[in-house]
């Protein structure tokens, strides 16, 4: 069935919606030397990739910076059914975790493209337990796009886009599909 | 999806190999931190069935079992019904009362595997079975050759030296390291190389004099059933480890040897070879549990591997 | 001294069957023709006969009517081993198979080794087998390879043939005695050659699939070696021997060279050796594990061509019926042995007629005159006076193989979900009916 896609946030939208995710990370943690960014694979990870650089290169903080791959935290592998039964989602790329800096007493920024369920929050936030325990953990995404079903809420938002379950909100990003931008897709039929 | 069983090394294409090994590549930074589980399993039964000794094997699939937070239970021969003369399909309908996801079993006799896995709907893990296939083994060697010599294998030549008749581990290494790209003689006293084995597509050597070629020595372990009075598989072991086992002088700067384990030092293996810097029995042992991670987390979840990422499913 | 077989007694039947292709090589015949059966006994064979009377008709248009087939070969597991077959249900399997006689082997529970044993089997095929079943009596008392057993007594009693079958004769000494011996009796030495030596522990045909699976392999030359030296005794002594499922290309060289000397040999193959070749064995099904083993295509071919030519004499089933719990192990722990009675001429005509390897007439003399003539009995023959020993097959009917609907009490068939060509719709033996399908 064709897809309608319509832009929500541009390159230049998103580039500067970044910056001041960044900035934000800094005001609330000022003073804060264990400040470290992880971001969740993959495009997470290239997100908190940007923030790094932008911390550094404003502030002059050199932050620990990490990516989280949550593939073996996921709820809906682990889950109890028929024996044999397949995963509903389609099983993700495994790629690899990298934590290198000490996560005890840490402040870490989790970093997300998109924000929808908050399952792979939750499945984040049980990784990282896995590798020390962090002071605090703050939430920083791109797009909150509703439709919570765990009590998880970001800290930092670059935009709210209210969406209908059905749809979609692809990230692009330069690193990975060439072009920076935010769309928003809907099943045909529907505006 | 059905249930996905993993007997022989033929069950699996390259692709589903190499997956294997990727994502036990994946598990090395698990097994390495201070948390070394992650819950990938969580709820889900993995019973061992055992009906042959086994130290290493056994205790490396359930240290991954439990790695993967999964609940084990281990089934052993002695001292159970199968002792008081239950039938192996009447011990796996037994078990499949517990609902158990999969079954990862070591039996004598071949095919016993693929006979469980008619009565129960778990999926069936071959950890050996008689002189036939030991498909784990062949994955923690192909994992071993990799991190040793770069991912890919192609073209390497390798040389499996020993009993290669009795021995299942050579069954699998033959089809795995072929699946990989590998080049495969196998060299041995005559009376231990099987007939009709070139049908494999192996070389066949009764002698090491071109062992030079090798890129990777495997050594198969001399089993001392060969040399029970008139077996005359062997003469005897001096004359074996004279003519086939492994020692300083065969080795050439570059090569690496392998072997299974259990080591009989002074006869396949020579001591300087055993404990050589470019001798990987301990990788392979280290590789053992991060594979059969592997092994058991694709048995469950799938090989399918289609990108994405959380887009729909965050 | 006669060939006895025994069965249960019954009116001989009054049947027409009309408009068969009947096929009996014996008399040239090879035609659509009415069959008029009386009273057990062919009455007439010809164009536009008439039922008269209570006479039941067959229709039989488009069906093949064959003479019955004659089994050199079976295992009928009793006494002893009734759980796993008995003359009742051997006789069903049998008759569903088309077969008119069969000659069961001596190795039971006690063996059939002397006269008592083998008139006490007589007198339950009498009150209990529909088909006419012979007997084989043993070469050595119990099998043991030691004492001859009361051969000519034996022989009075109605015995076929002698034969440690089951087993391979002990020593060359025996066969050599057995052979001289059985001068007296008239009859054959059935010997099932095997070096047991050269078979070590191997429950498969020894070669490329053996090397693959690691399963323990049986070489050609464990058959073929004993053959060599059989074969070589029988002419020494000049004596009737016959071989027993014959597997291997390098036993049908010994054969033929006997041949070229004129010794009294005849030789059996059976319907999995002629049909199945080793590869089957990678599905590790024990239903596919035999002594002899299935054995690669060239010796298969060169079987088929061997029964063509005639160098091999007959088809024999080898009928091995085993208990389930006992075949549901793995395959190195499995008895080795198929059933054979009721699938044989949907196998053979499937595998090898229907492929063009052999032709019809040629199948049915080997299964039906040629094992006649070797037991001593007189051949099924659709020819006016004869005995009605006929069977009725339906060759276009195509039916899968499945263990609820065979007539013998084991299921441990080779030809489990396969896909057969032909199937047997009416047997009478002896002038009764024996099997008929609805």
């Amino acid at each position: 069935m064709p897809e309608a896609d319509r832009v929500v946030m541009t390159g230049e939208q998103l580039t500067r919606t970044v910056t001041r995710i960044a900035h934000e990370i800094l005001e609330k943690n000022t003073g804060d030397d264990r400040l470290a960014v992880v971001g969740i694979h993959t495009r997470g990870a290239f997100l908190a990739r940007r923030i790094h650089g932008i911390l550094r290169e404003i502030a002059g903080r050199e932050v620990p910076l990490g990516e989280l791959d949550i593939s073996f935290y996921r709820d809906d592998v682990a889950a109890r059914g028929a024996v044999g039964v397949v995963p509903t989602t389609p099983n993700p790329v495994v790629k690899s975790t990298d934590l290198s800096f000490d996560v005890d007493g840490a402040t870490v920024v989790l970093v997300d493209d998109v924000l929808f369920t908050g399952r792979t929050i939750r499945a984040a936030i049980d990784a990282l337990f896995d590798y020390g325990r962090p002071a605090r953990v703050q939430l920083a995404v791109l797009v909150d796009r509703g439709h919570r079903e765990l009590p998880i809420r970001p800290d930092y938002i670059g935009k709210n886009l209210p969406t209908a379950r059905r749809e979609r909100i692809e990230v692009h990003l330069t690193e990975v599909d060439g072009i920076d931008q935010v769309v928003l897709v809907s099943p045909a039929g529907e505006a | 999806m059905a249930k996905r069983d993993l007997l022989s090394i033929d069950d699996l294409n390259r692709a589903e190999a190499e997956l294997i090994l990727d994502t036990a590549e994946s598990f090395l930074p698990v097994l390495q931190r201070d948390i070394k589980k992650v819950p990938t399993l969580r709820g889900r039964t993995i019973i061992n069935m055992f009906y042959e000794s086994s130290t290493r094997t056994l205790t490396s699939f359930e240290l991954a079992a439990k790695r993967l937070s999964a609940d084990t239970m281990n089934v052993r021969a002695a001292g159970s019904a199968v002792d008081k003369g239950e039938s192996l399909k009447d011990t796996i309908l037994t078990l499949s009362a517990y609902q158990p996801d999969i079954i990862v079993m070591r039996h004598p006799q071949i095919g016993a595997g693929r006979l469980a896995s008619r009565y129960t709907s778990a999926s069936v893990i071959n950890a050996g079975d008689g002189k036939f296939q030991h498909p784990s083994q062949c994955l923690l060697d192909l994992f071993t050759m990799r991190q040793a010599l770069g991912r890919s294998l192609d073209g390497l030549k390798v040389w499996i030296v020993g009993d290669i008749l009795h021995s299942r581990v050579a069954r699998s290494d033959i089809a795995g390291f072929q699946l990989l790209g590998m080049d495969v003689t196998v060299a041995g006293p005559p009376p231990l190389i099987p007939r009709g084995i070139e049908s494999l597509g192996v070389k066949v050597e009764y002698a090491l004099d071109r062992l030079a070629e090798a890129d990777v020595i495997y050594l198969l372990r001399m089993q001392m059933e060969r040399m029970q009075a008139g077996a005359n598989f062997i003469p005897s072991l001096r004359e074996y480890a004279s003519l086939y086992g492994m020692t300083l002088e065969r080795l050439r700067s570059g090569q690496k040897v392998m072997h299974p384990g259990p080591i009989n030092r002074g006869i396949e293996i020579s001591p300087e070879i055993a404990d050589h810097p470019d001798t990987l029995i301990l990788e392979q042992v280290e590789a053992g549990l991060a594979v059969r991670m592997a092994i058991l987390y694709r048995t469950i979840v799938g090989y399918d591997e289609r990108s994405t990422d959380e887009r729909g499913a965050a | 001294m006669t060939v006895h077989v025994w069965s249960k007694g019954g009116v001989g039947v009054d049947l027409l069957i009309r408009g068969a292709r009947a096929v009996d090589p014996q008399h040239e015949l090879d035609q659509v023709v009415d069959v008029l059966v009386r009273k057990g006994r062919i009455a007439e064979v010809g164009g536009g006969l008439e039922a008269t009377g209570r006479t039941r008709v067959v229709e039989a248009d488009g069906k093949l009517l064959l003479p019955g087939f004659v089994d050199l070969h079976t295992h009928l597991r009793t006494p002893g081993r009734e759980d796993e077959e008995d003359l009742t249900t051997a006789s069903a399997a049998a008759a569903a198979g088309g077969y008119v006689a069969v000659f069961g082997m001596a190795n039971t529970e006690p063996v059939v080794d002397s006269a008592p044993v083998l008139e006490g089997l007589a007198q339950r095929a009498a009150a209990e087998a529909t088909v006419p079943t012979g007997f084989f009596a043993a070469v050595s008392k119990d099998l043991a390879g030691g004492q001859l057993t009361e051969m000519h007594e034996l022989a009075e009693a109605g015995a076929v043939g002698f034969s440690d079958d089951g087993v391979p004769l002990a020593t060359a000494q025996l066969l050599r005695r057995a052979l001289q011996y059985a001068k007296v009796t008239d009859r054959f030495v059935a010997v099932h050659a095997q070096d047991d030596s050269l078979m070590g522990s191997g429950v498969m045909h020894e070669g490329a699939v053996s090397a693959k699976l690691g399963l323990g392999g049986i070489p050609a030359i464990a058959e073929s070696a004993d053959v060599a030296r059989a074969l070589e005794v029988a002419r020494y002594e000049d004596g009737r021997l016959h071989l027993c499922h014959v597997s291997t290309e390098l036993s049908l060289e010994h054969l033929a060279r006997a041949r070229e000397l004129g010794l009294a040999v005849t030789a059996e193959a059976t319907p999995h050796h002629l049909t199945l070749t080793d590869e089957k064995v990678y599905s590790l099904d024990s239903n596919l594990k035999m002594n002899p083993p299935l054995r690669p295509a060239g010796d298969r071919a060169a079987l088929v061509m061997a029964l063509k030519s005639g160098l091999i004499d007959c088809v024999a089933t080898d009928h091995a019926p085993h208990a389930q719990q006992e075949k549901e192990v793995p395959f190195e722990a499995a008895p080795f042995g198929t059933t054979g009675l009721e699938t044989a001429f949907a196998a053979l005509h499937t595998g090898l007629v229907l492929s063009k390897e052999l032709s019809l007439a040629l199948l049915v003399e080997r299964m039906s005159a040629a094992p006649a003539r070797i037991a001593g009995i007189p051949s099924p023959s659709i020819a006016s006076g004869a005995p009605a020993d006929l069977c009725l097959v339906d060759p276009k009917e195509r039916w899968t193989v499945i263990a609820a609907d065979l007539h013998s009490r084991s299921t441990n068939s080779a030809w489990l979900g396969e896909s057969l060509r032909g199937r047997v719709v009416l047997t009478v033996a002896a002038g009764r009916v024996v099997f008929e399908r609805a």
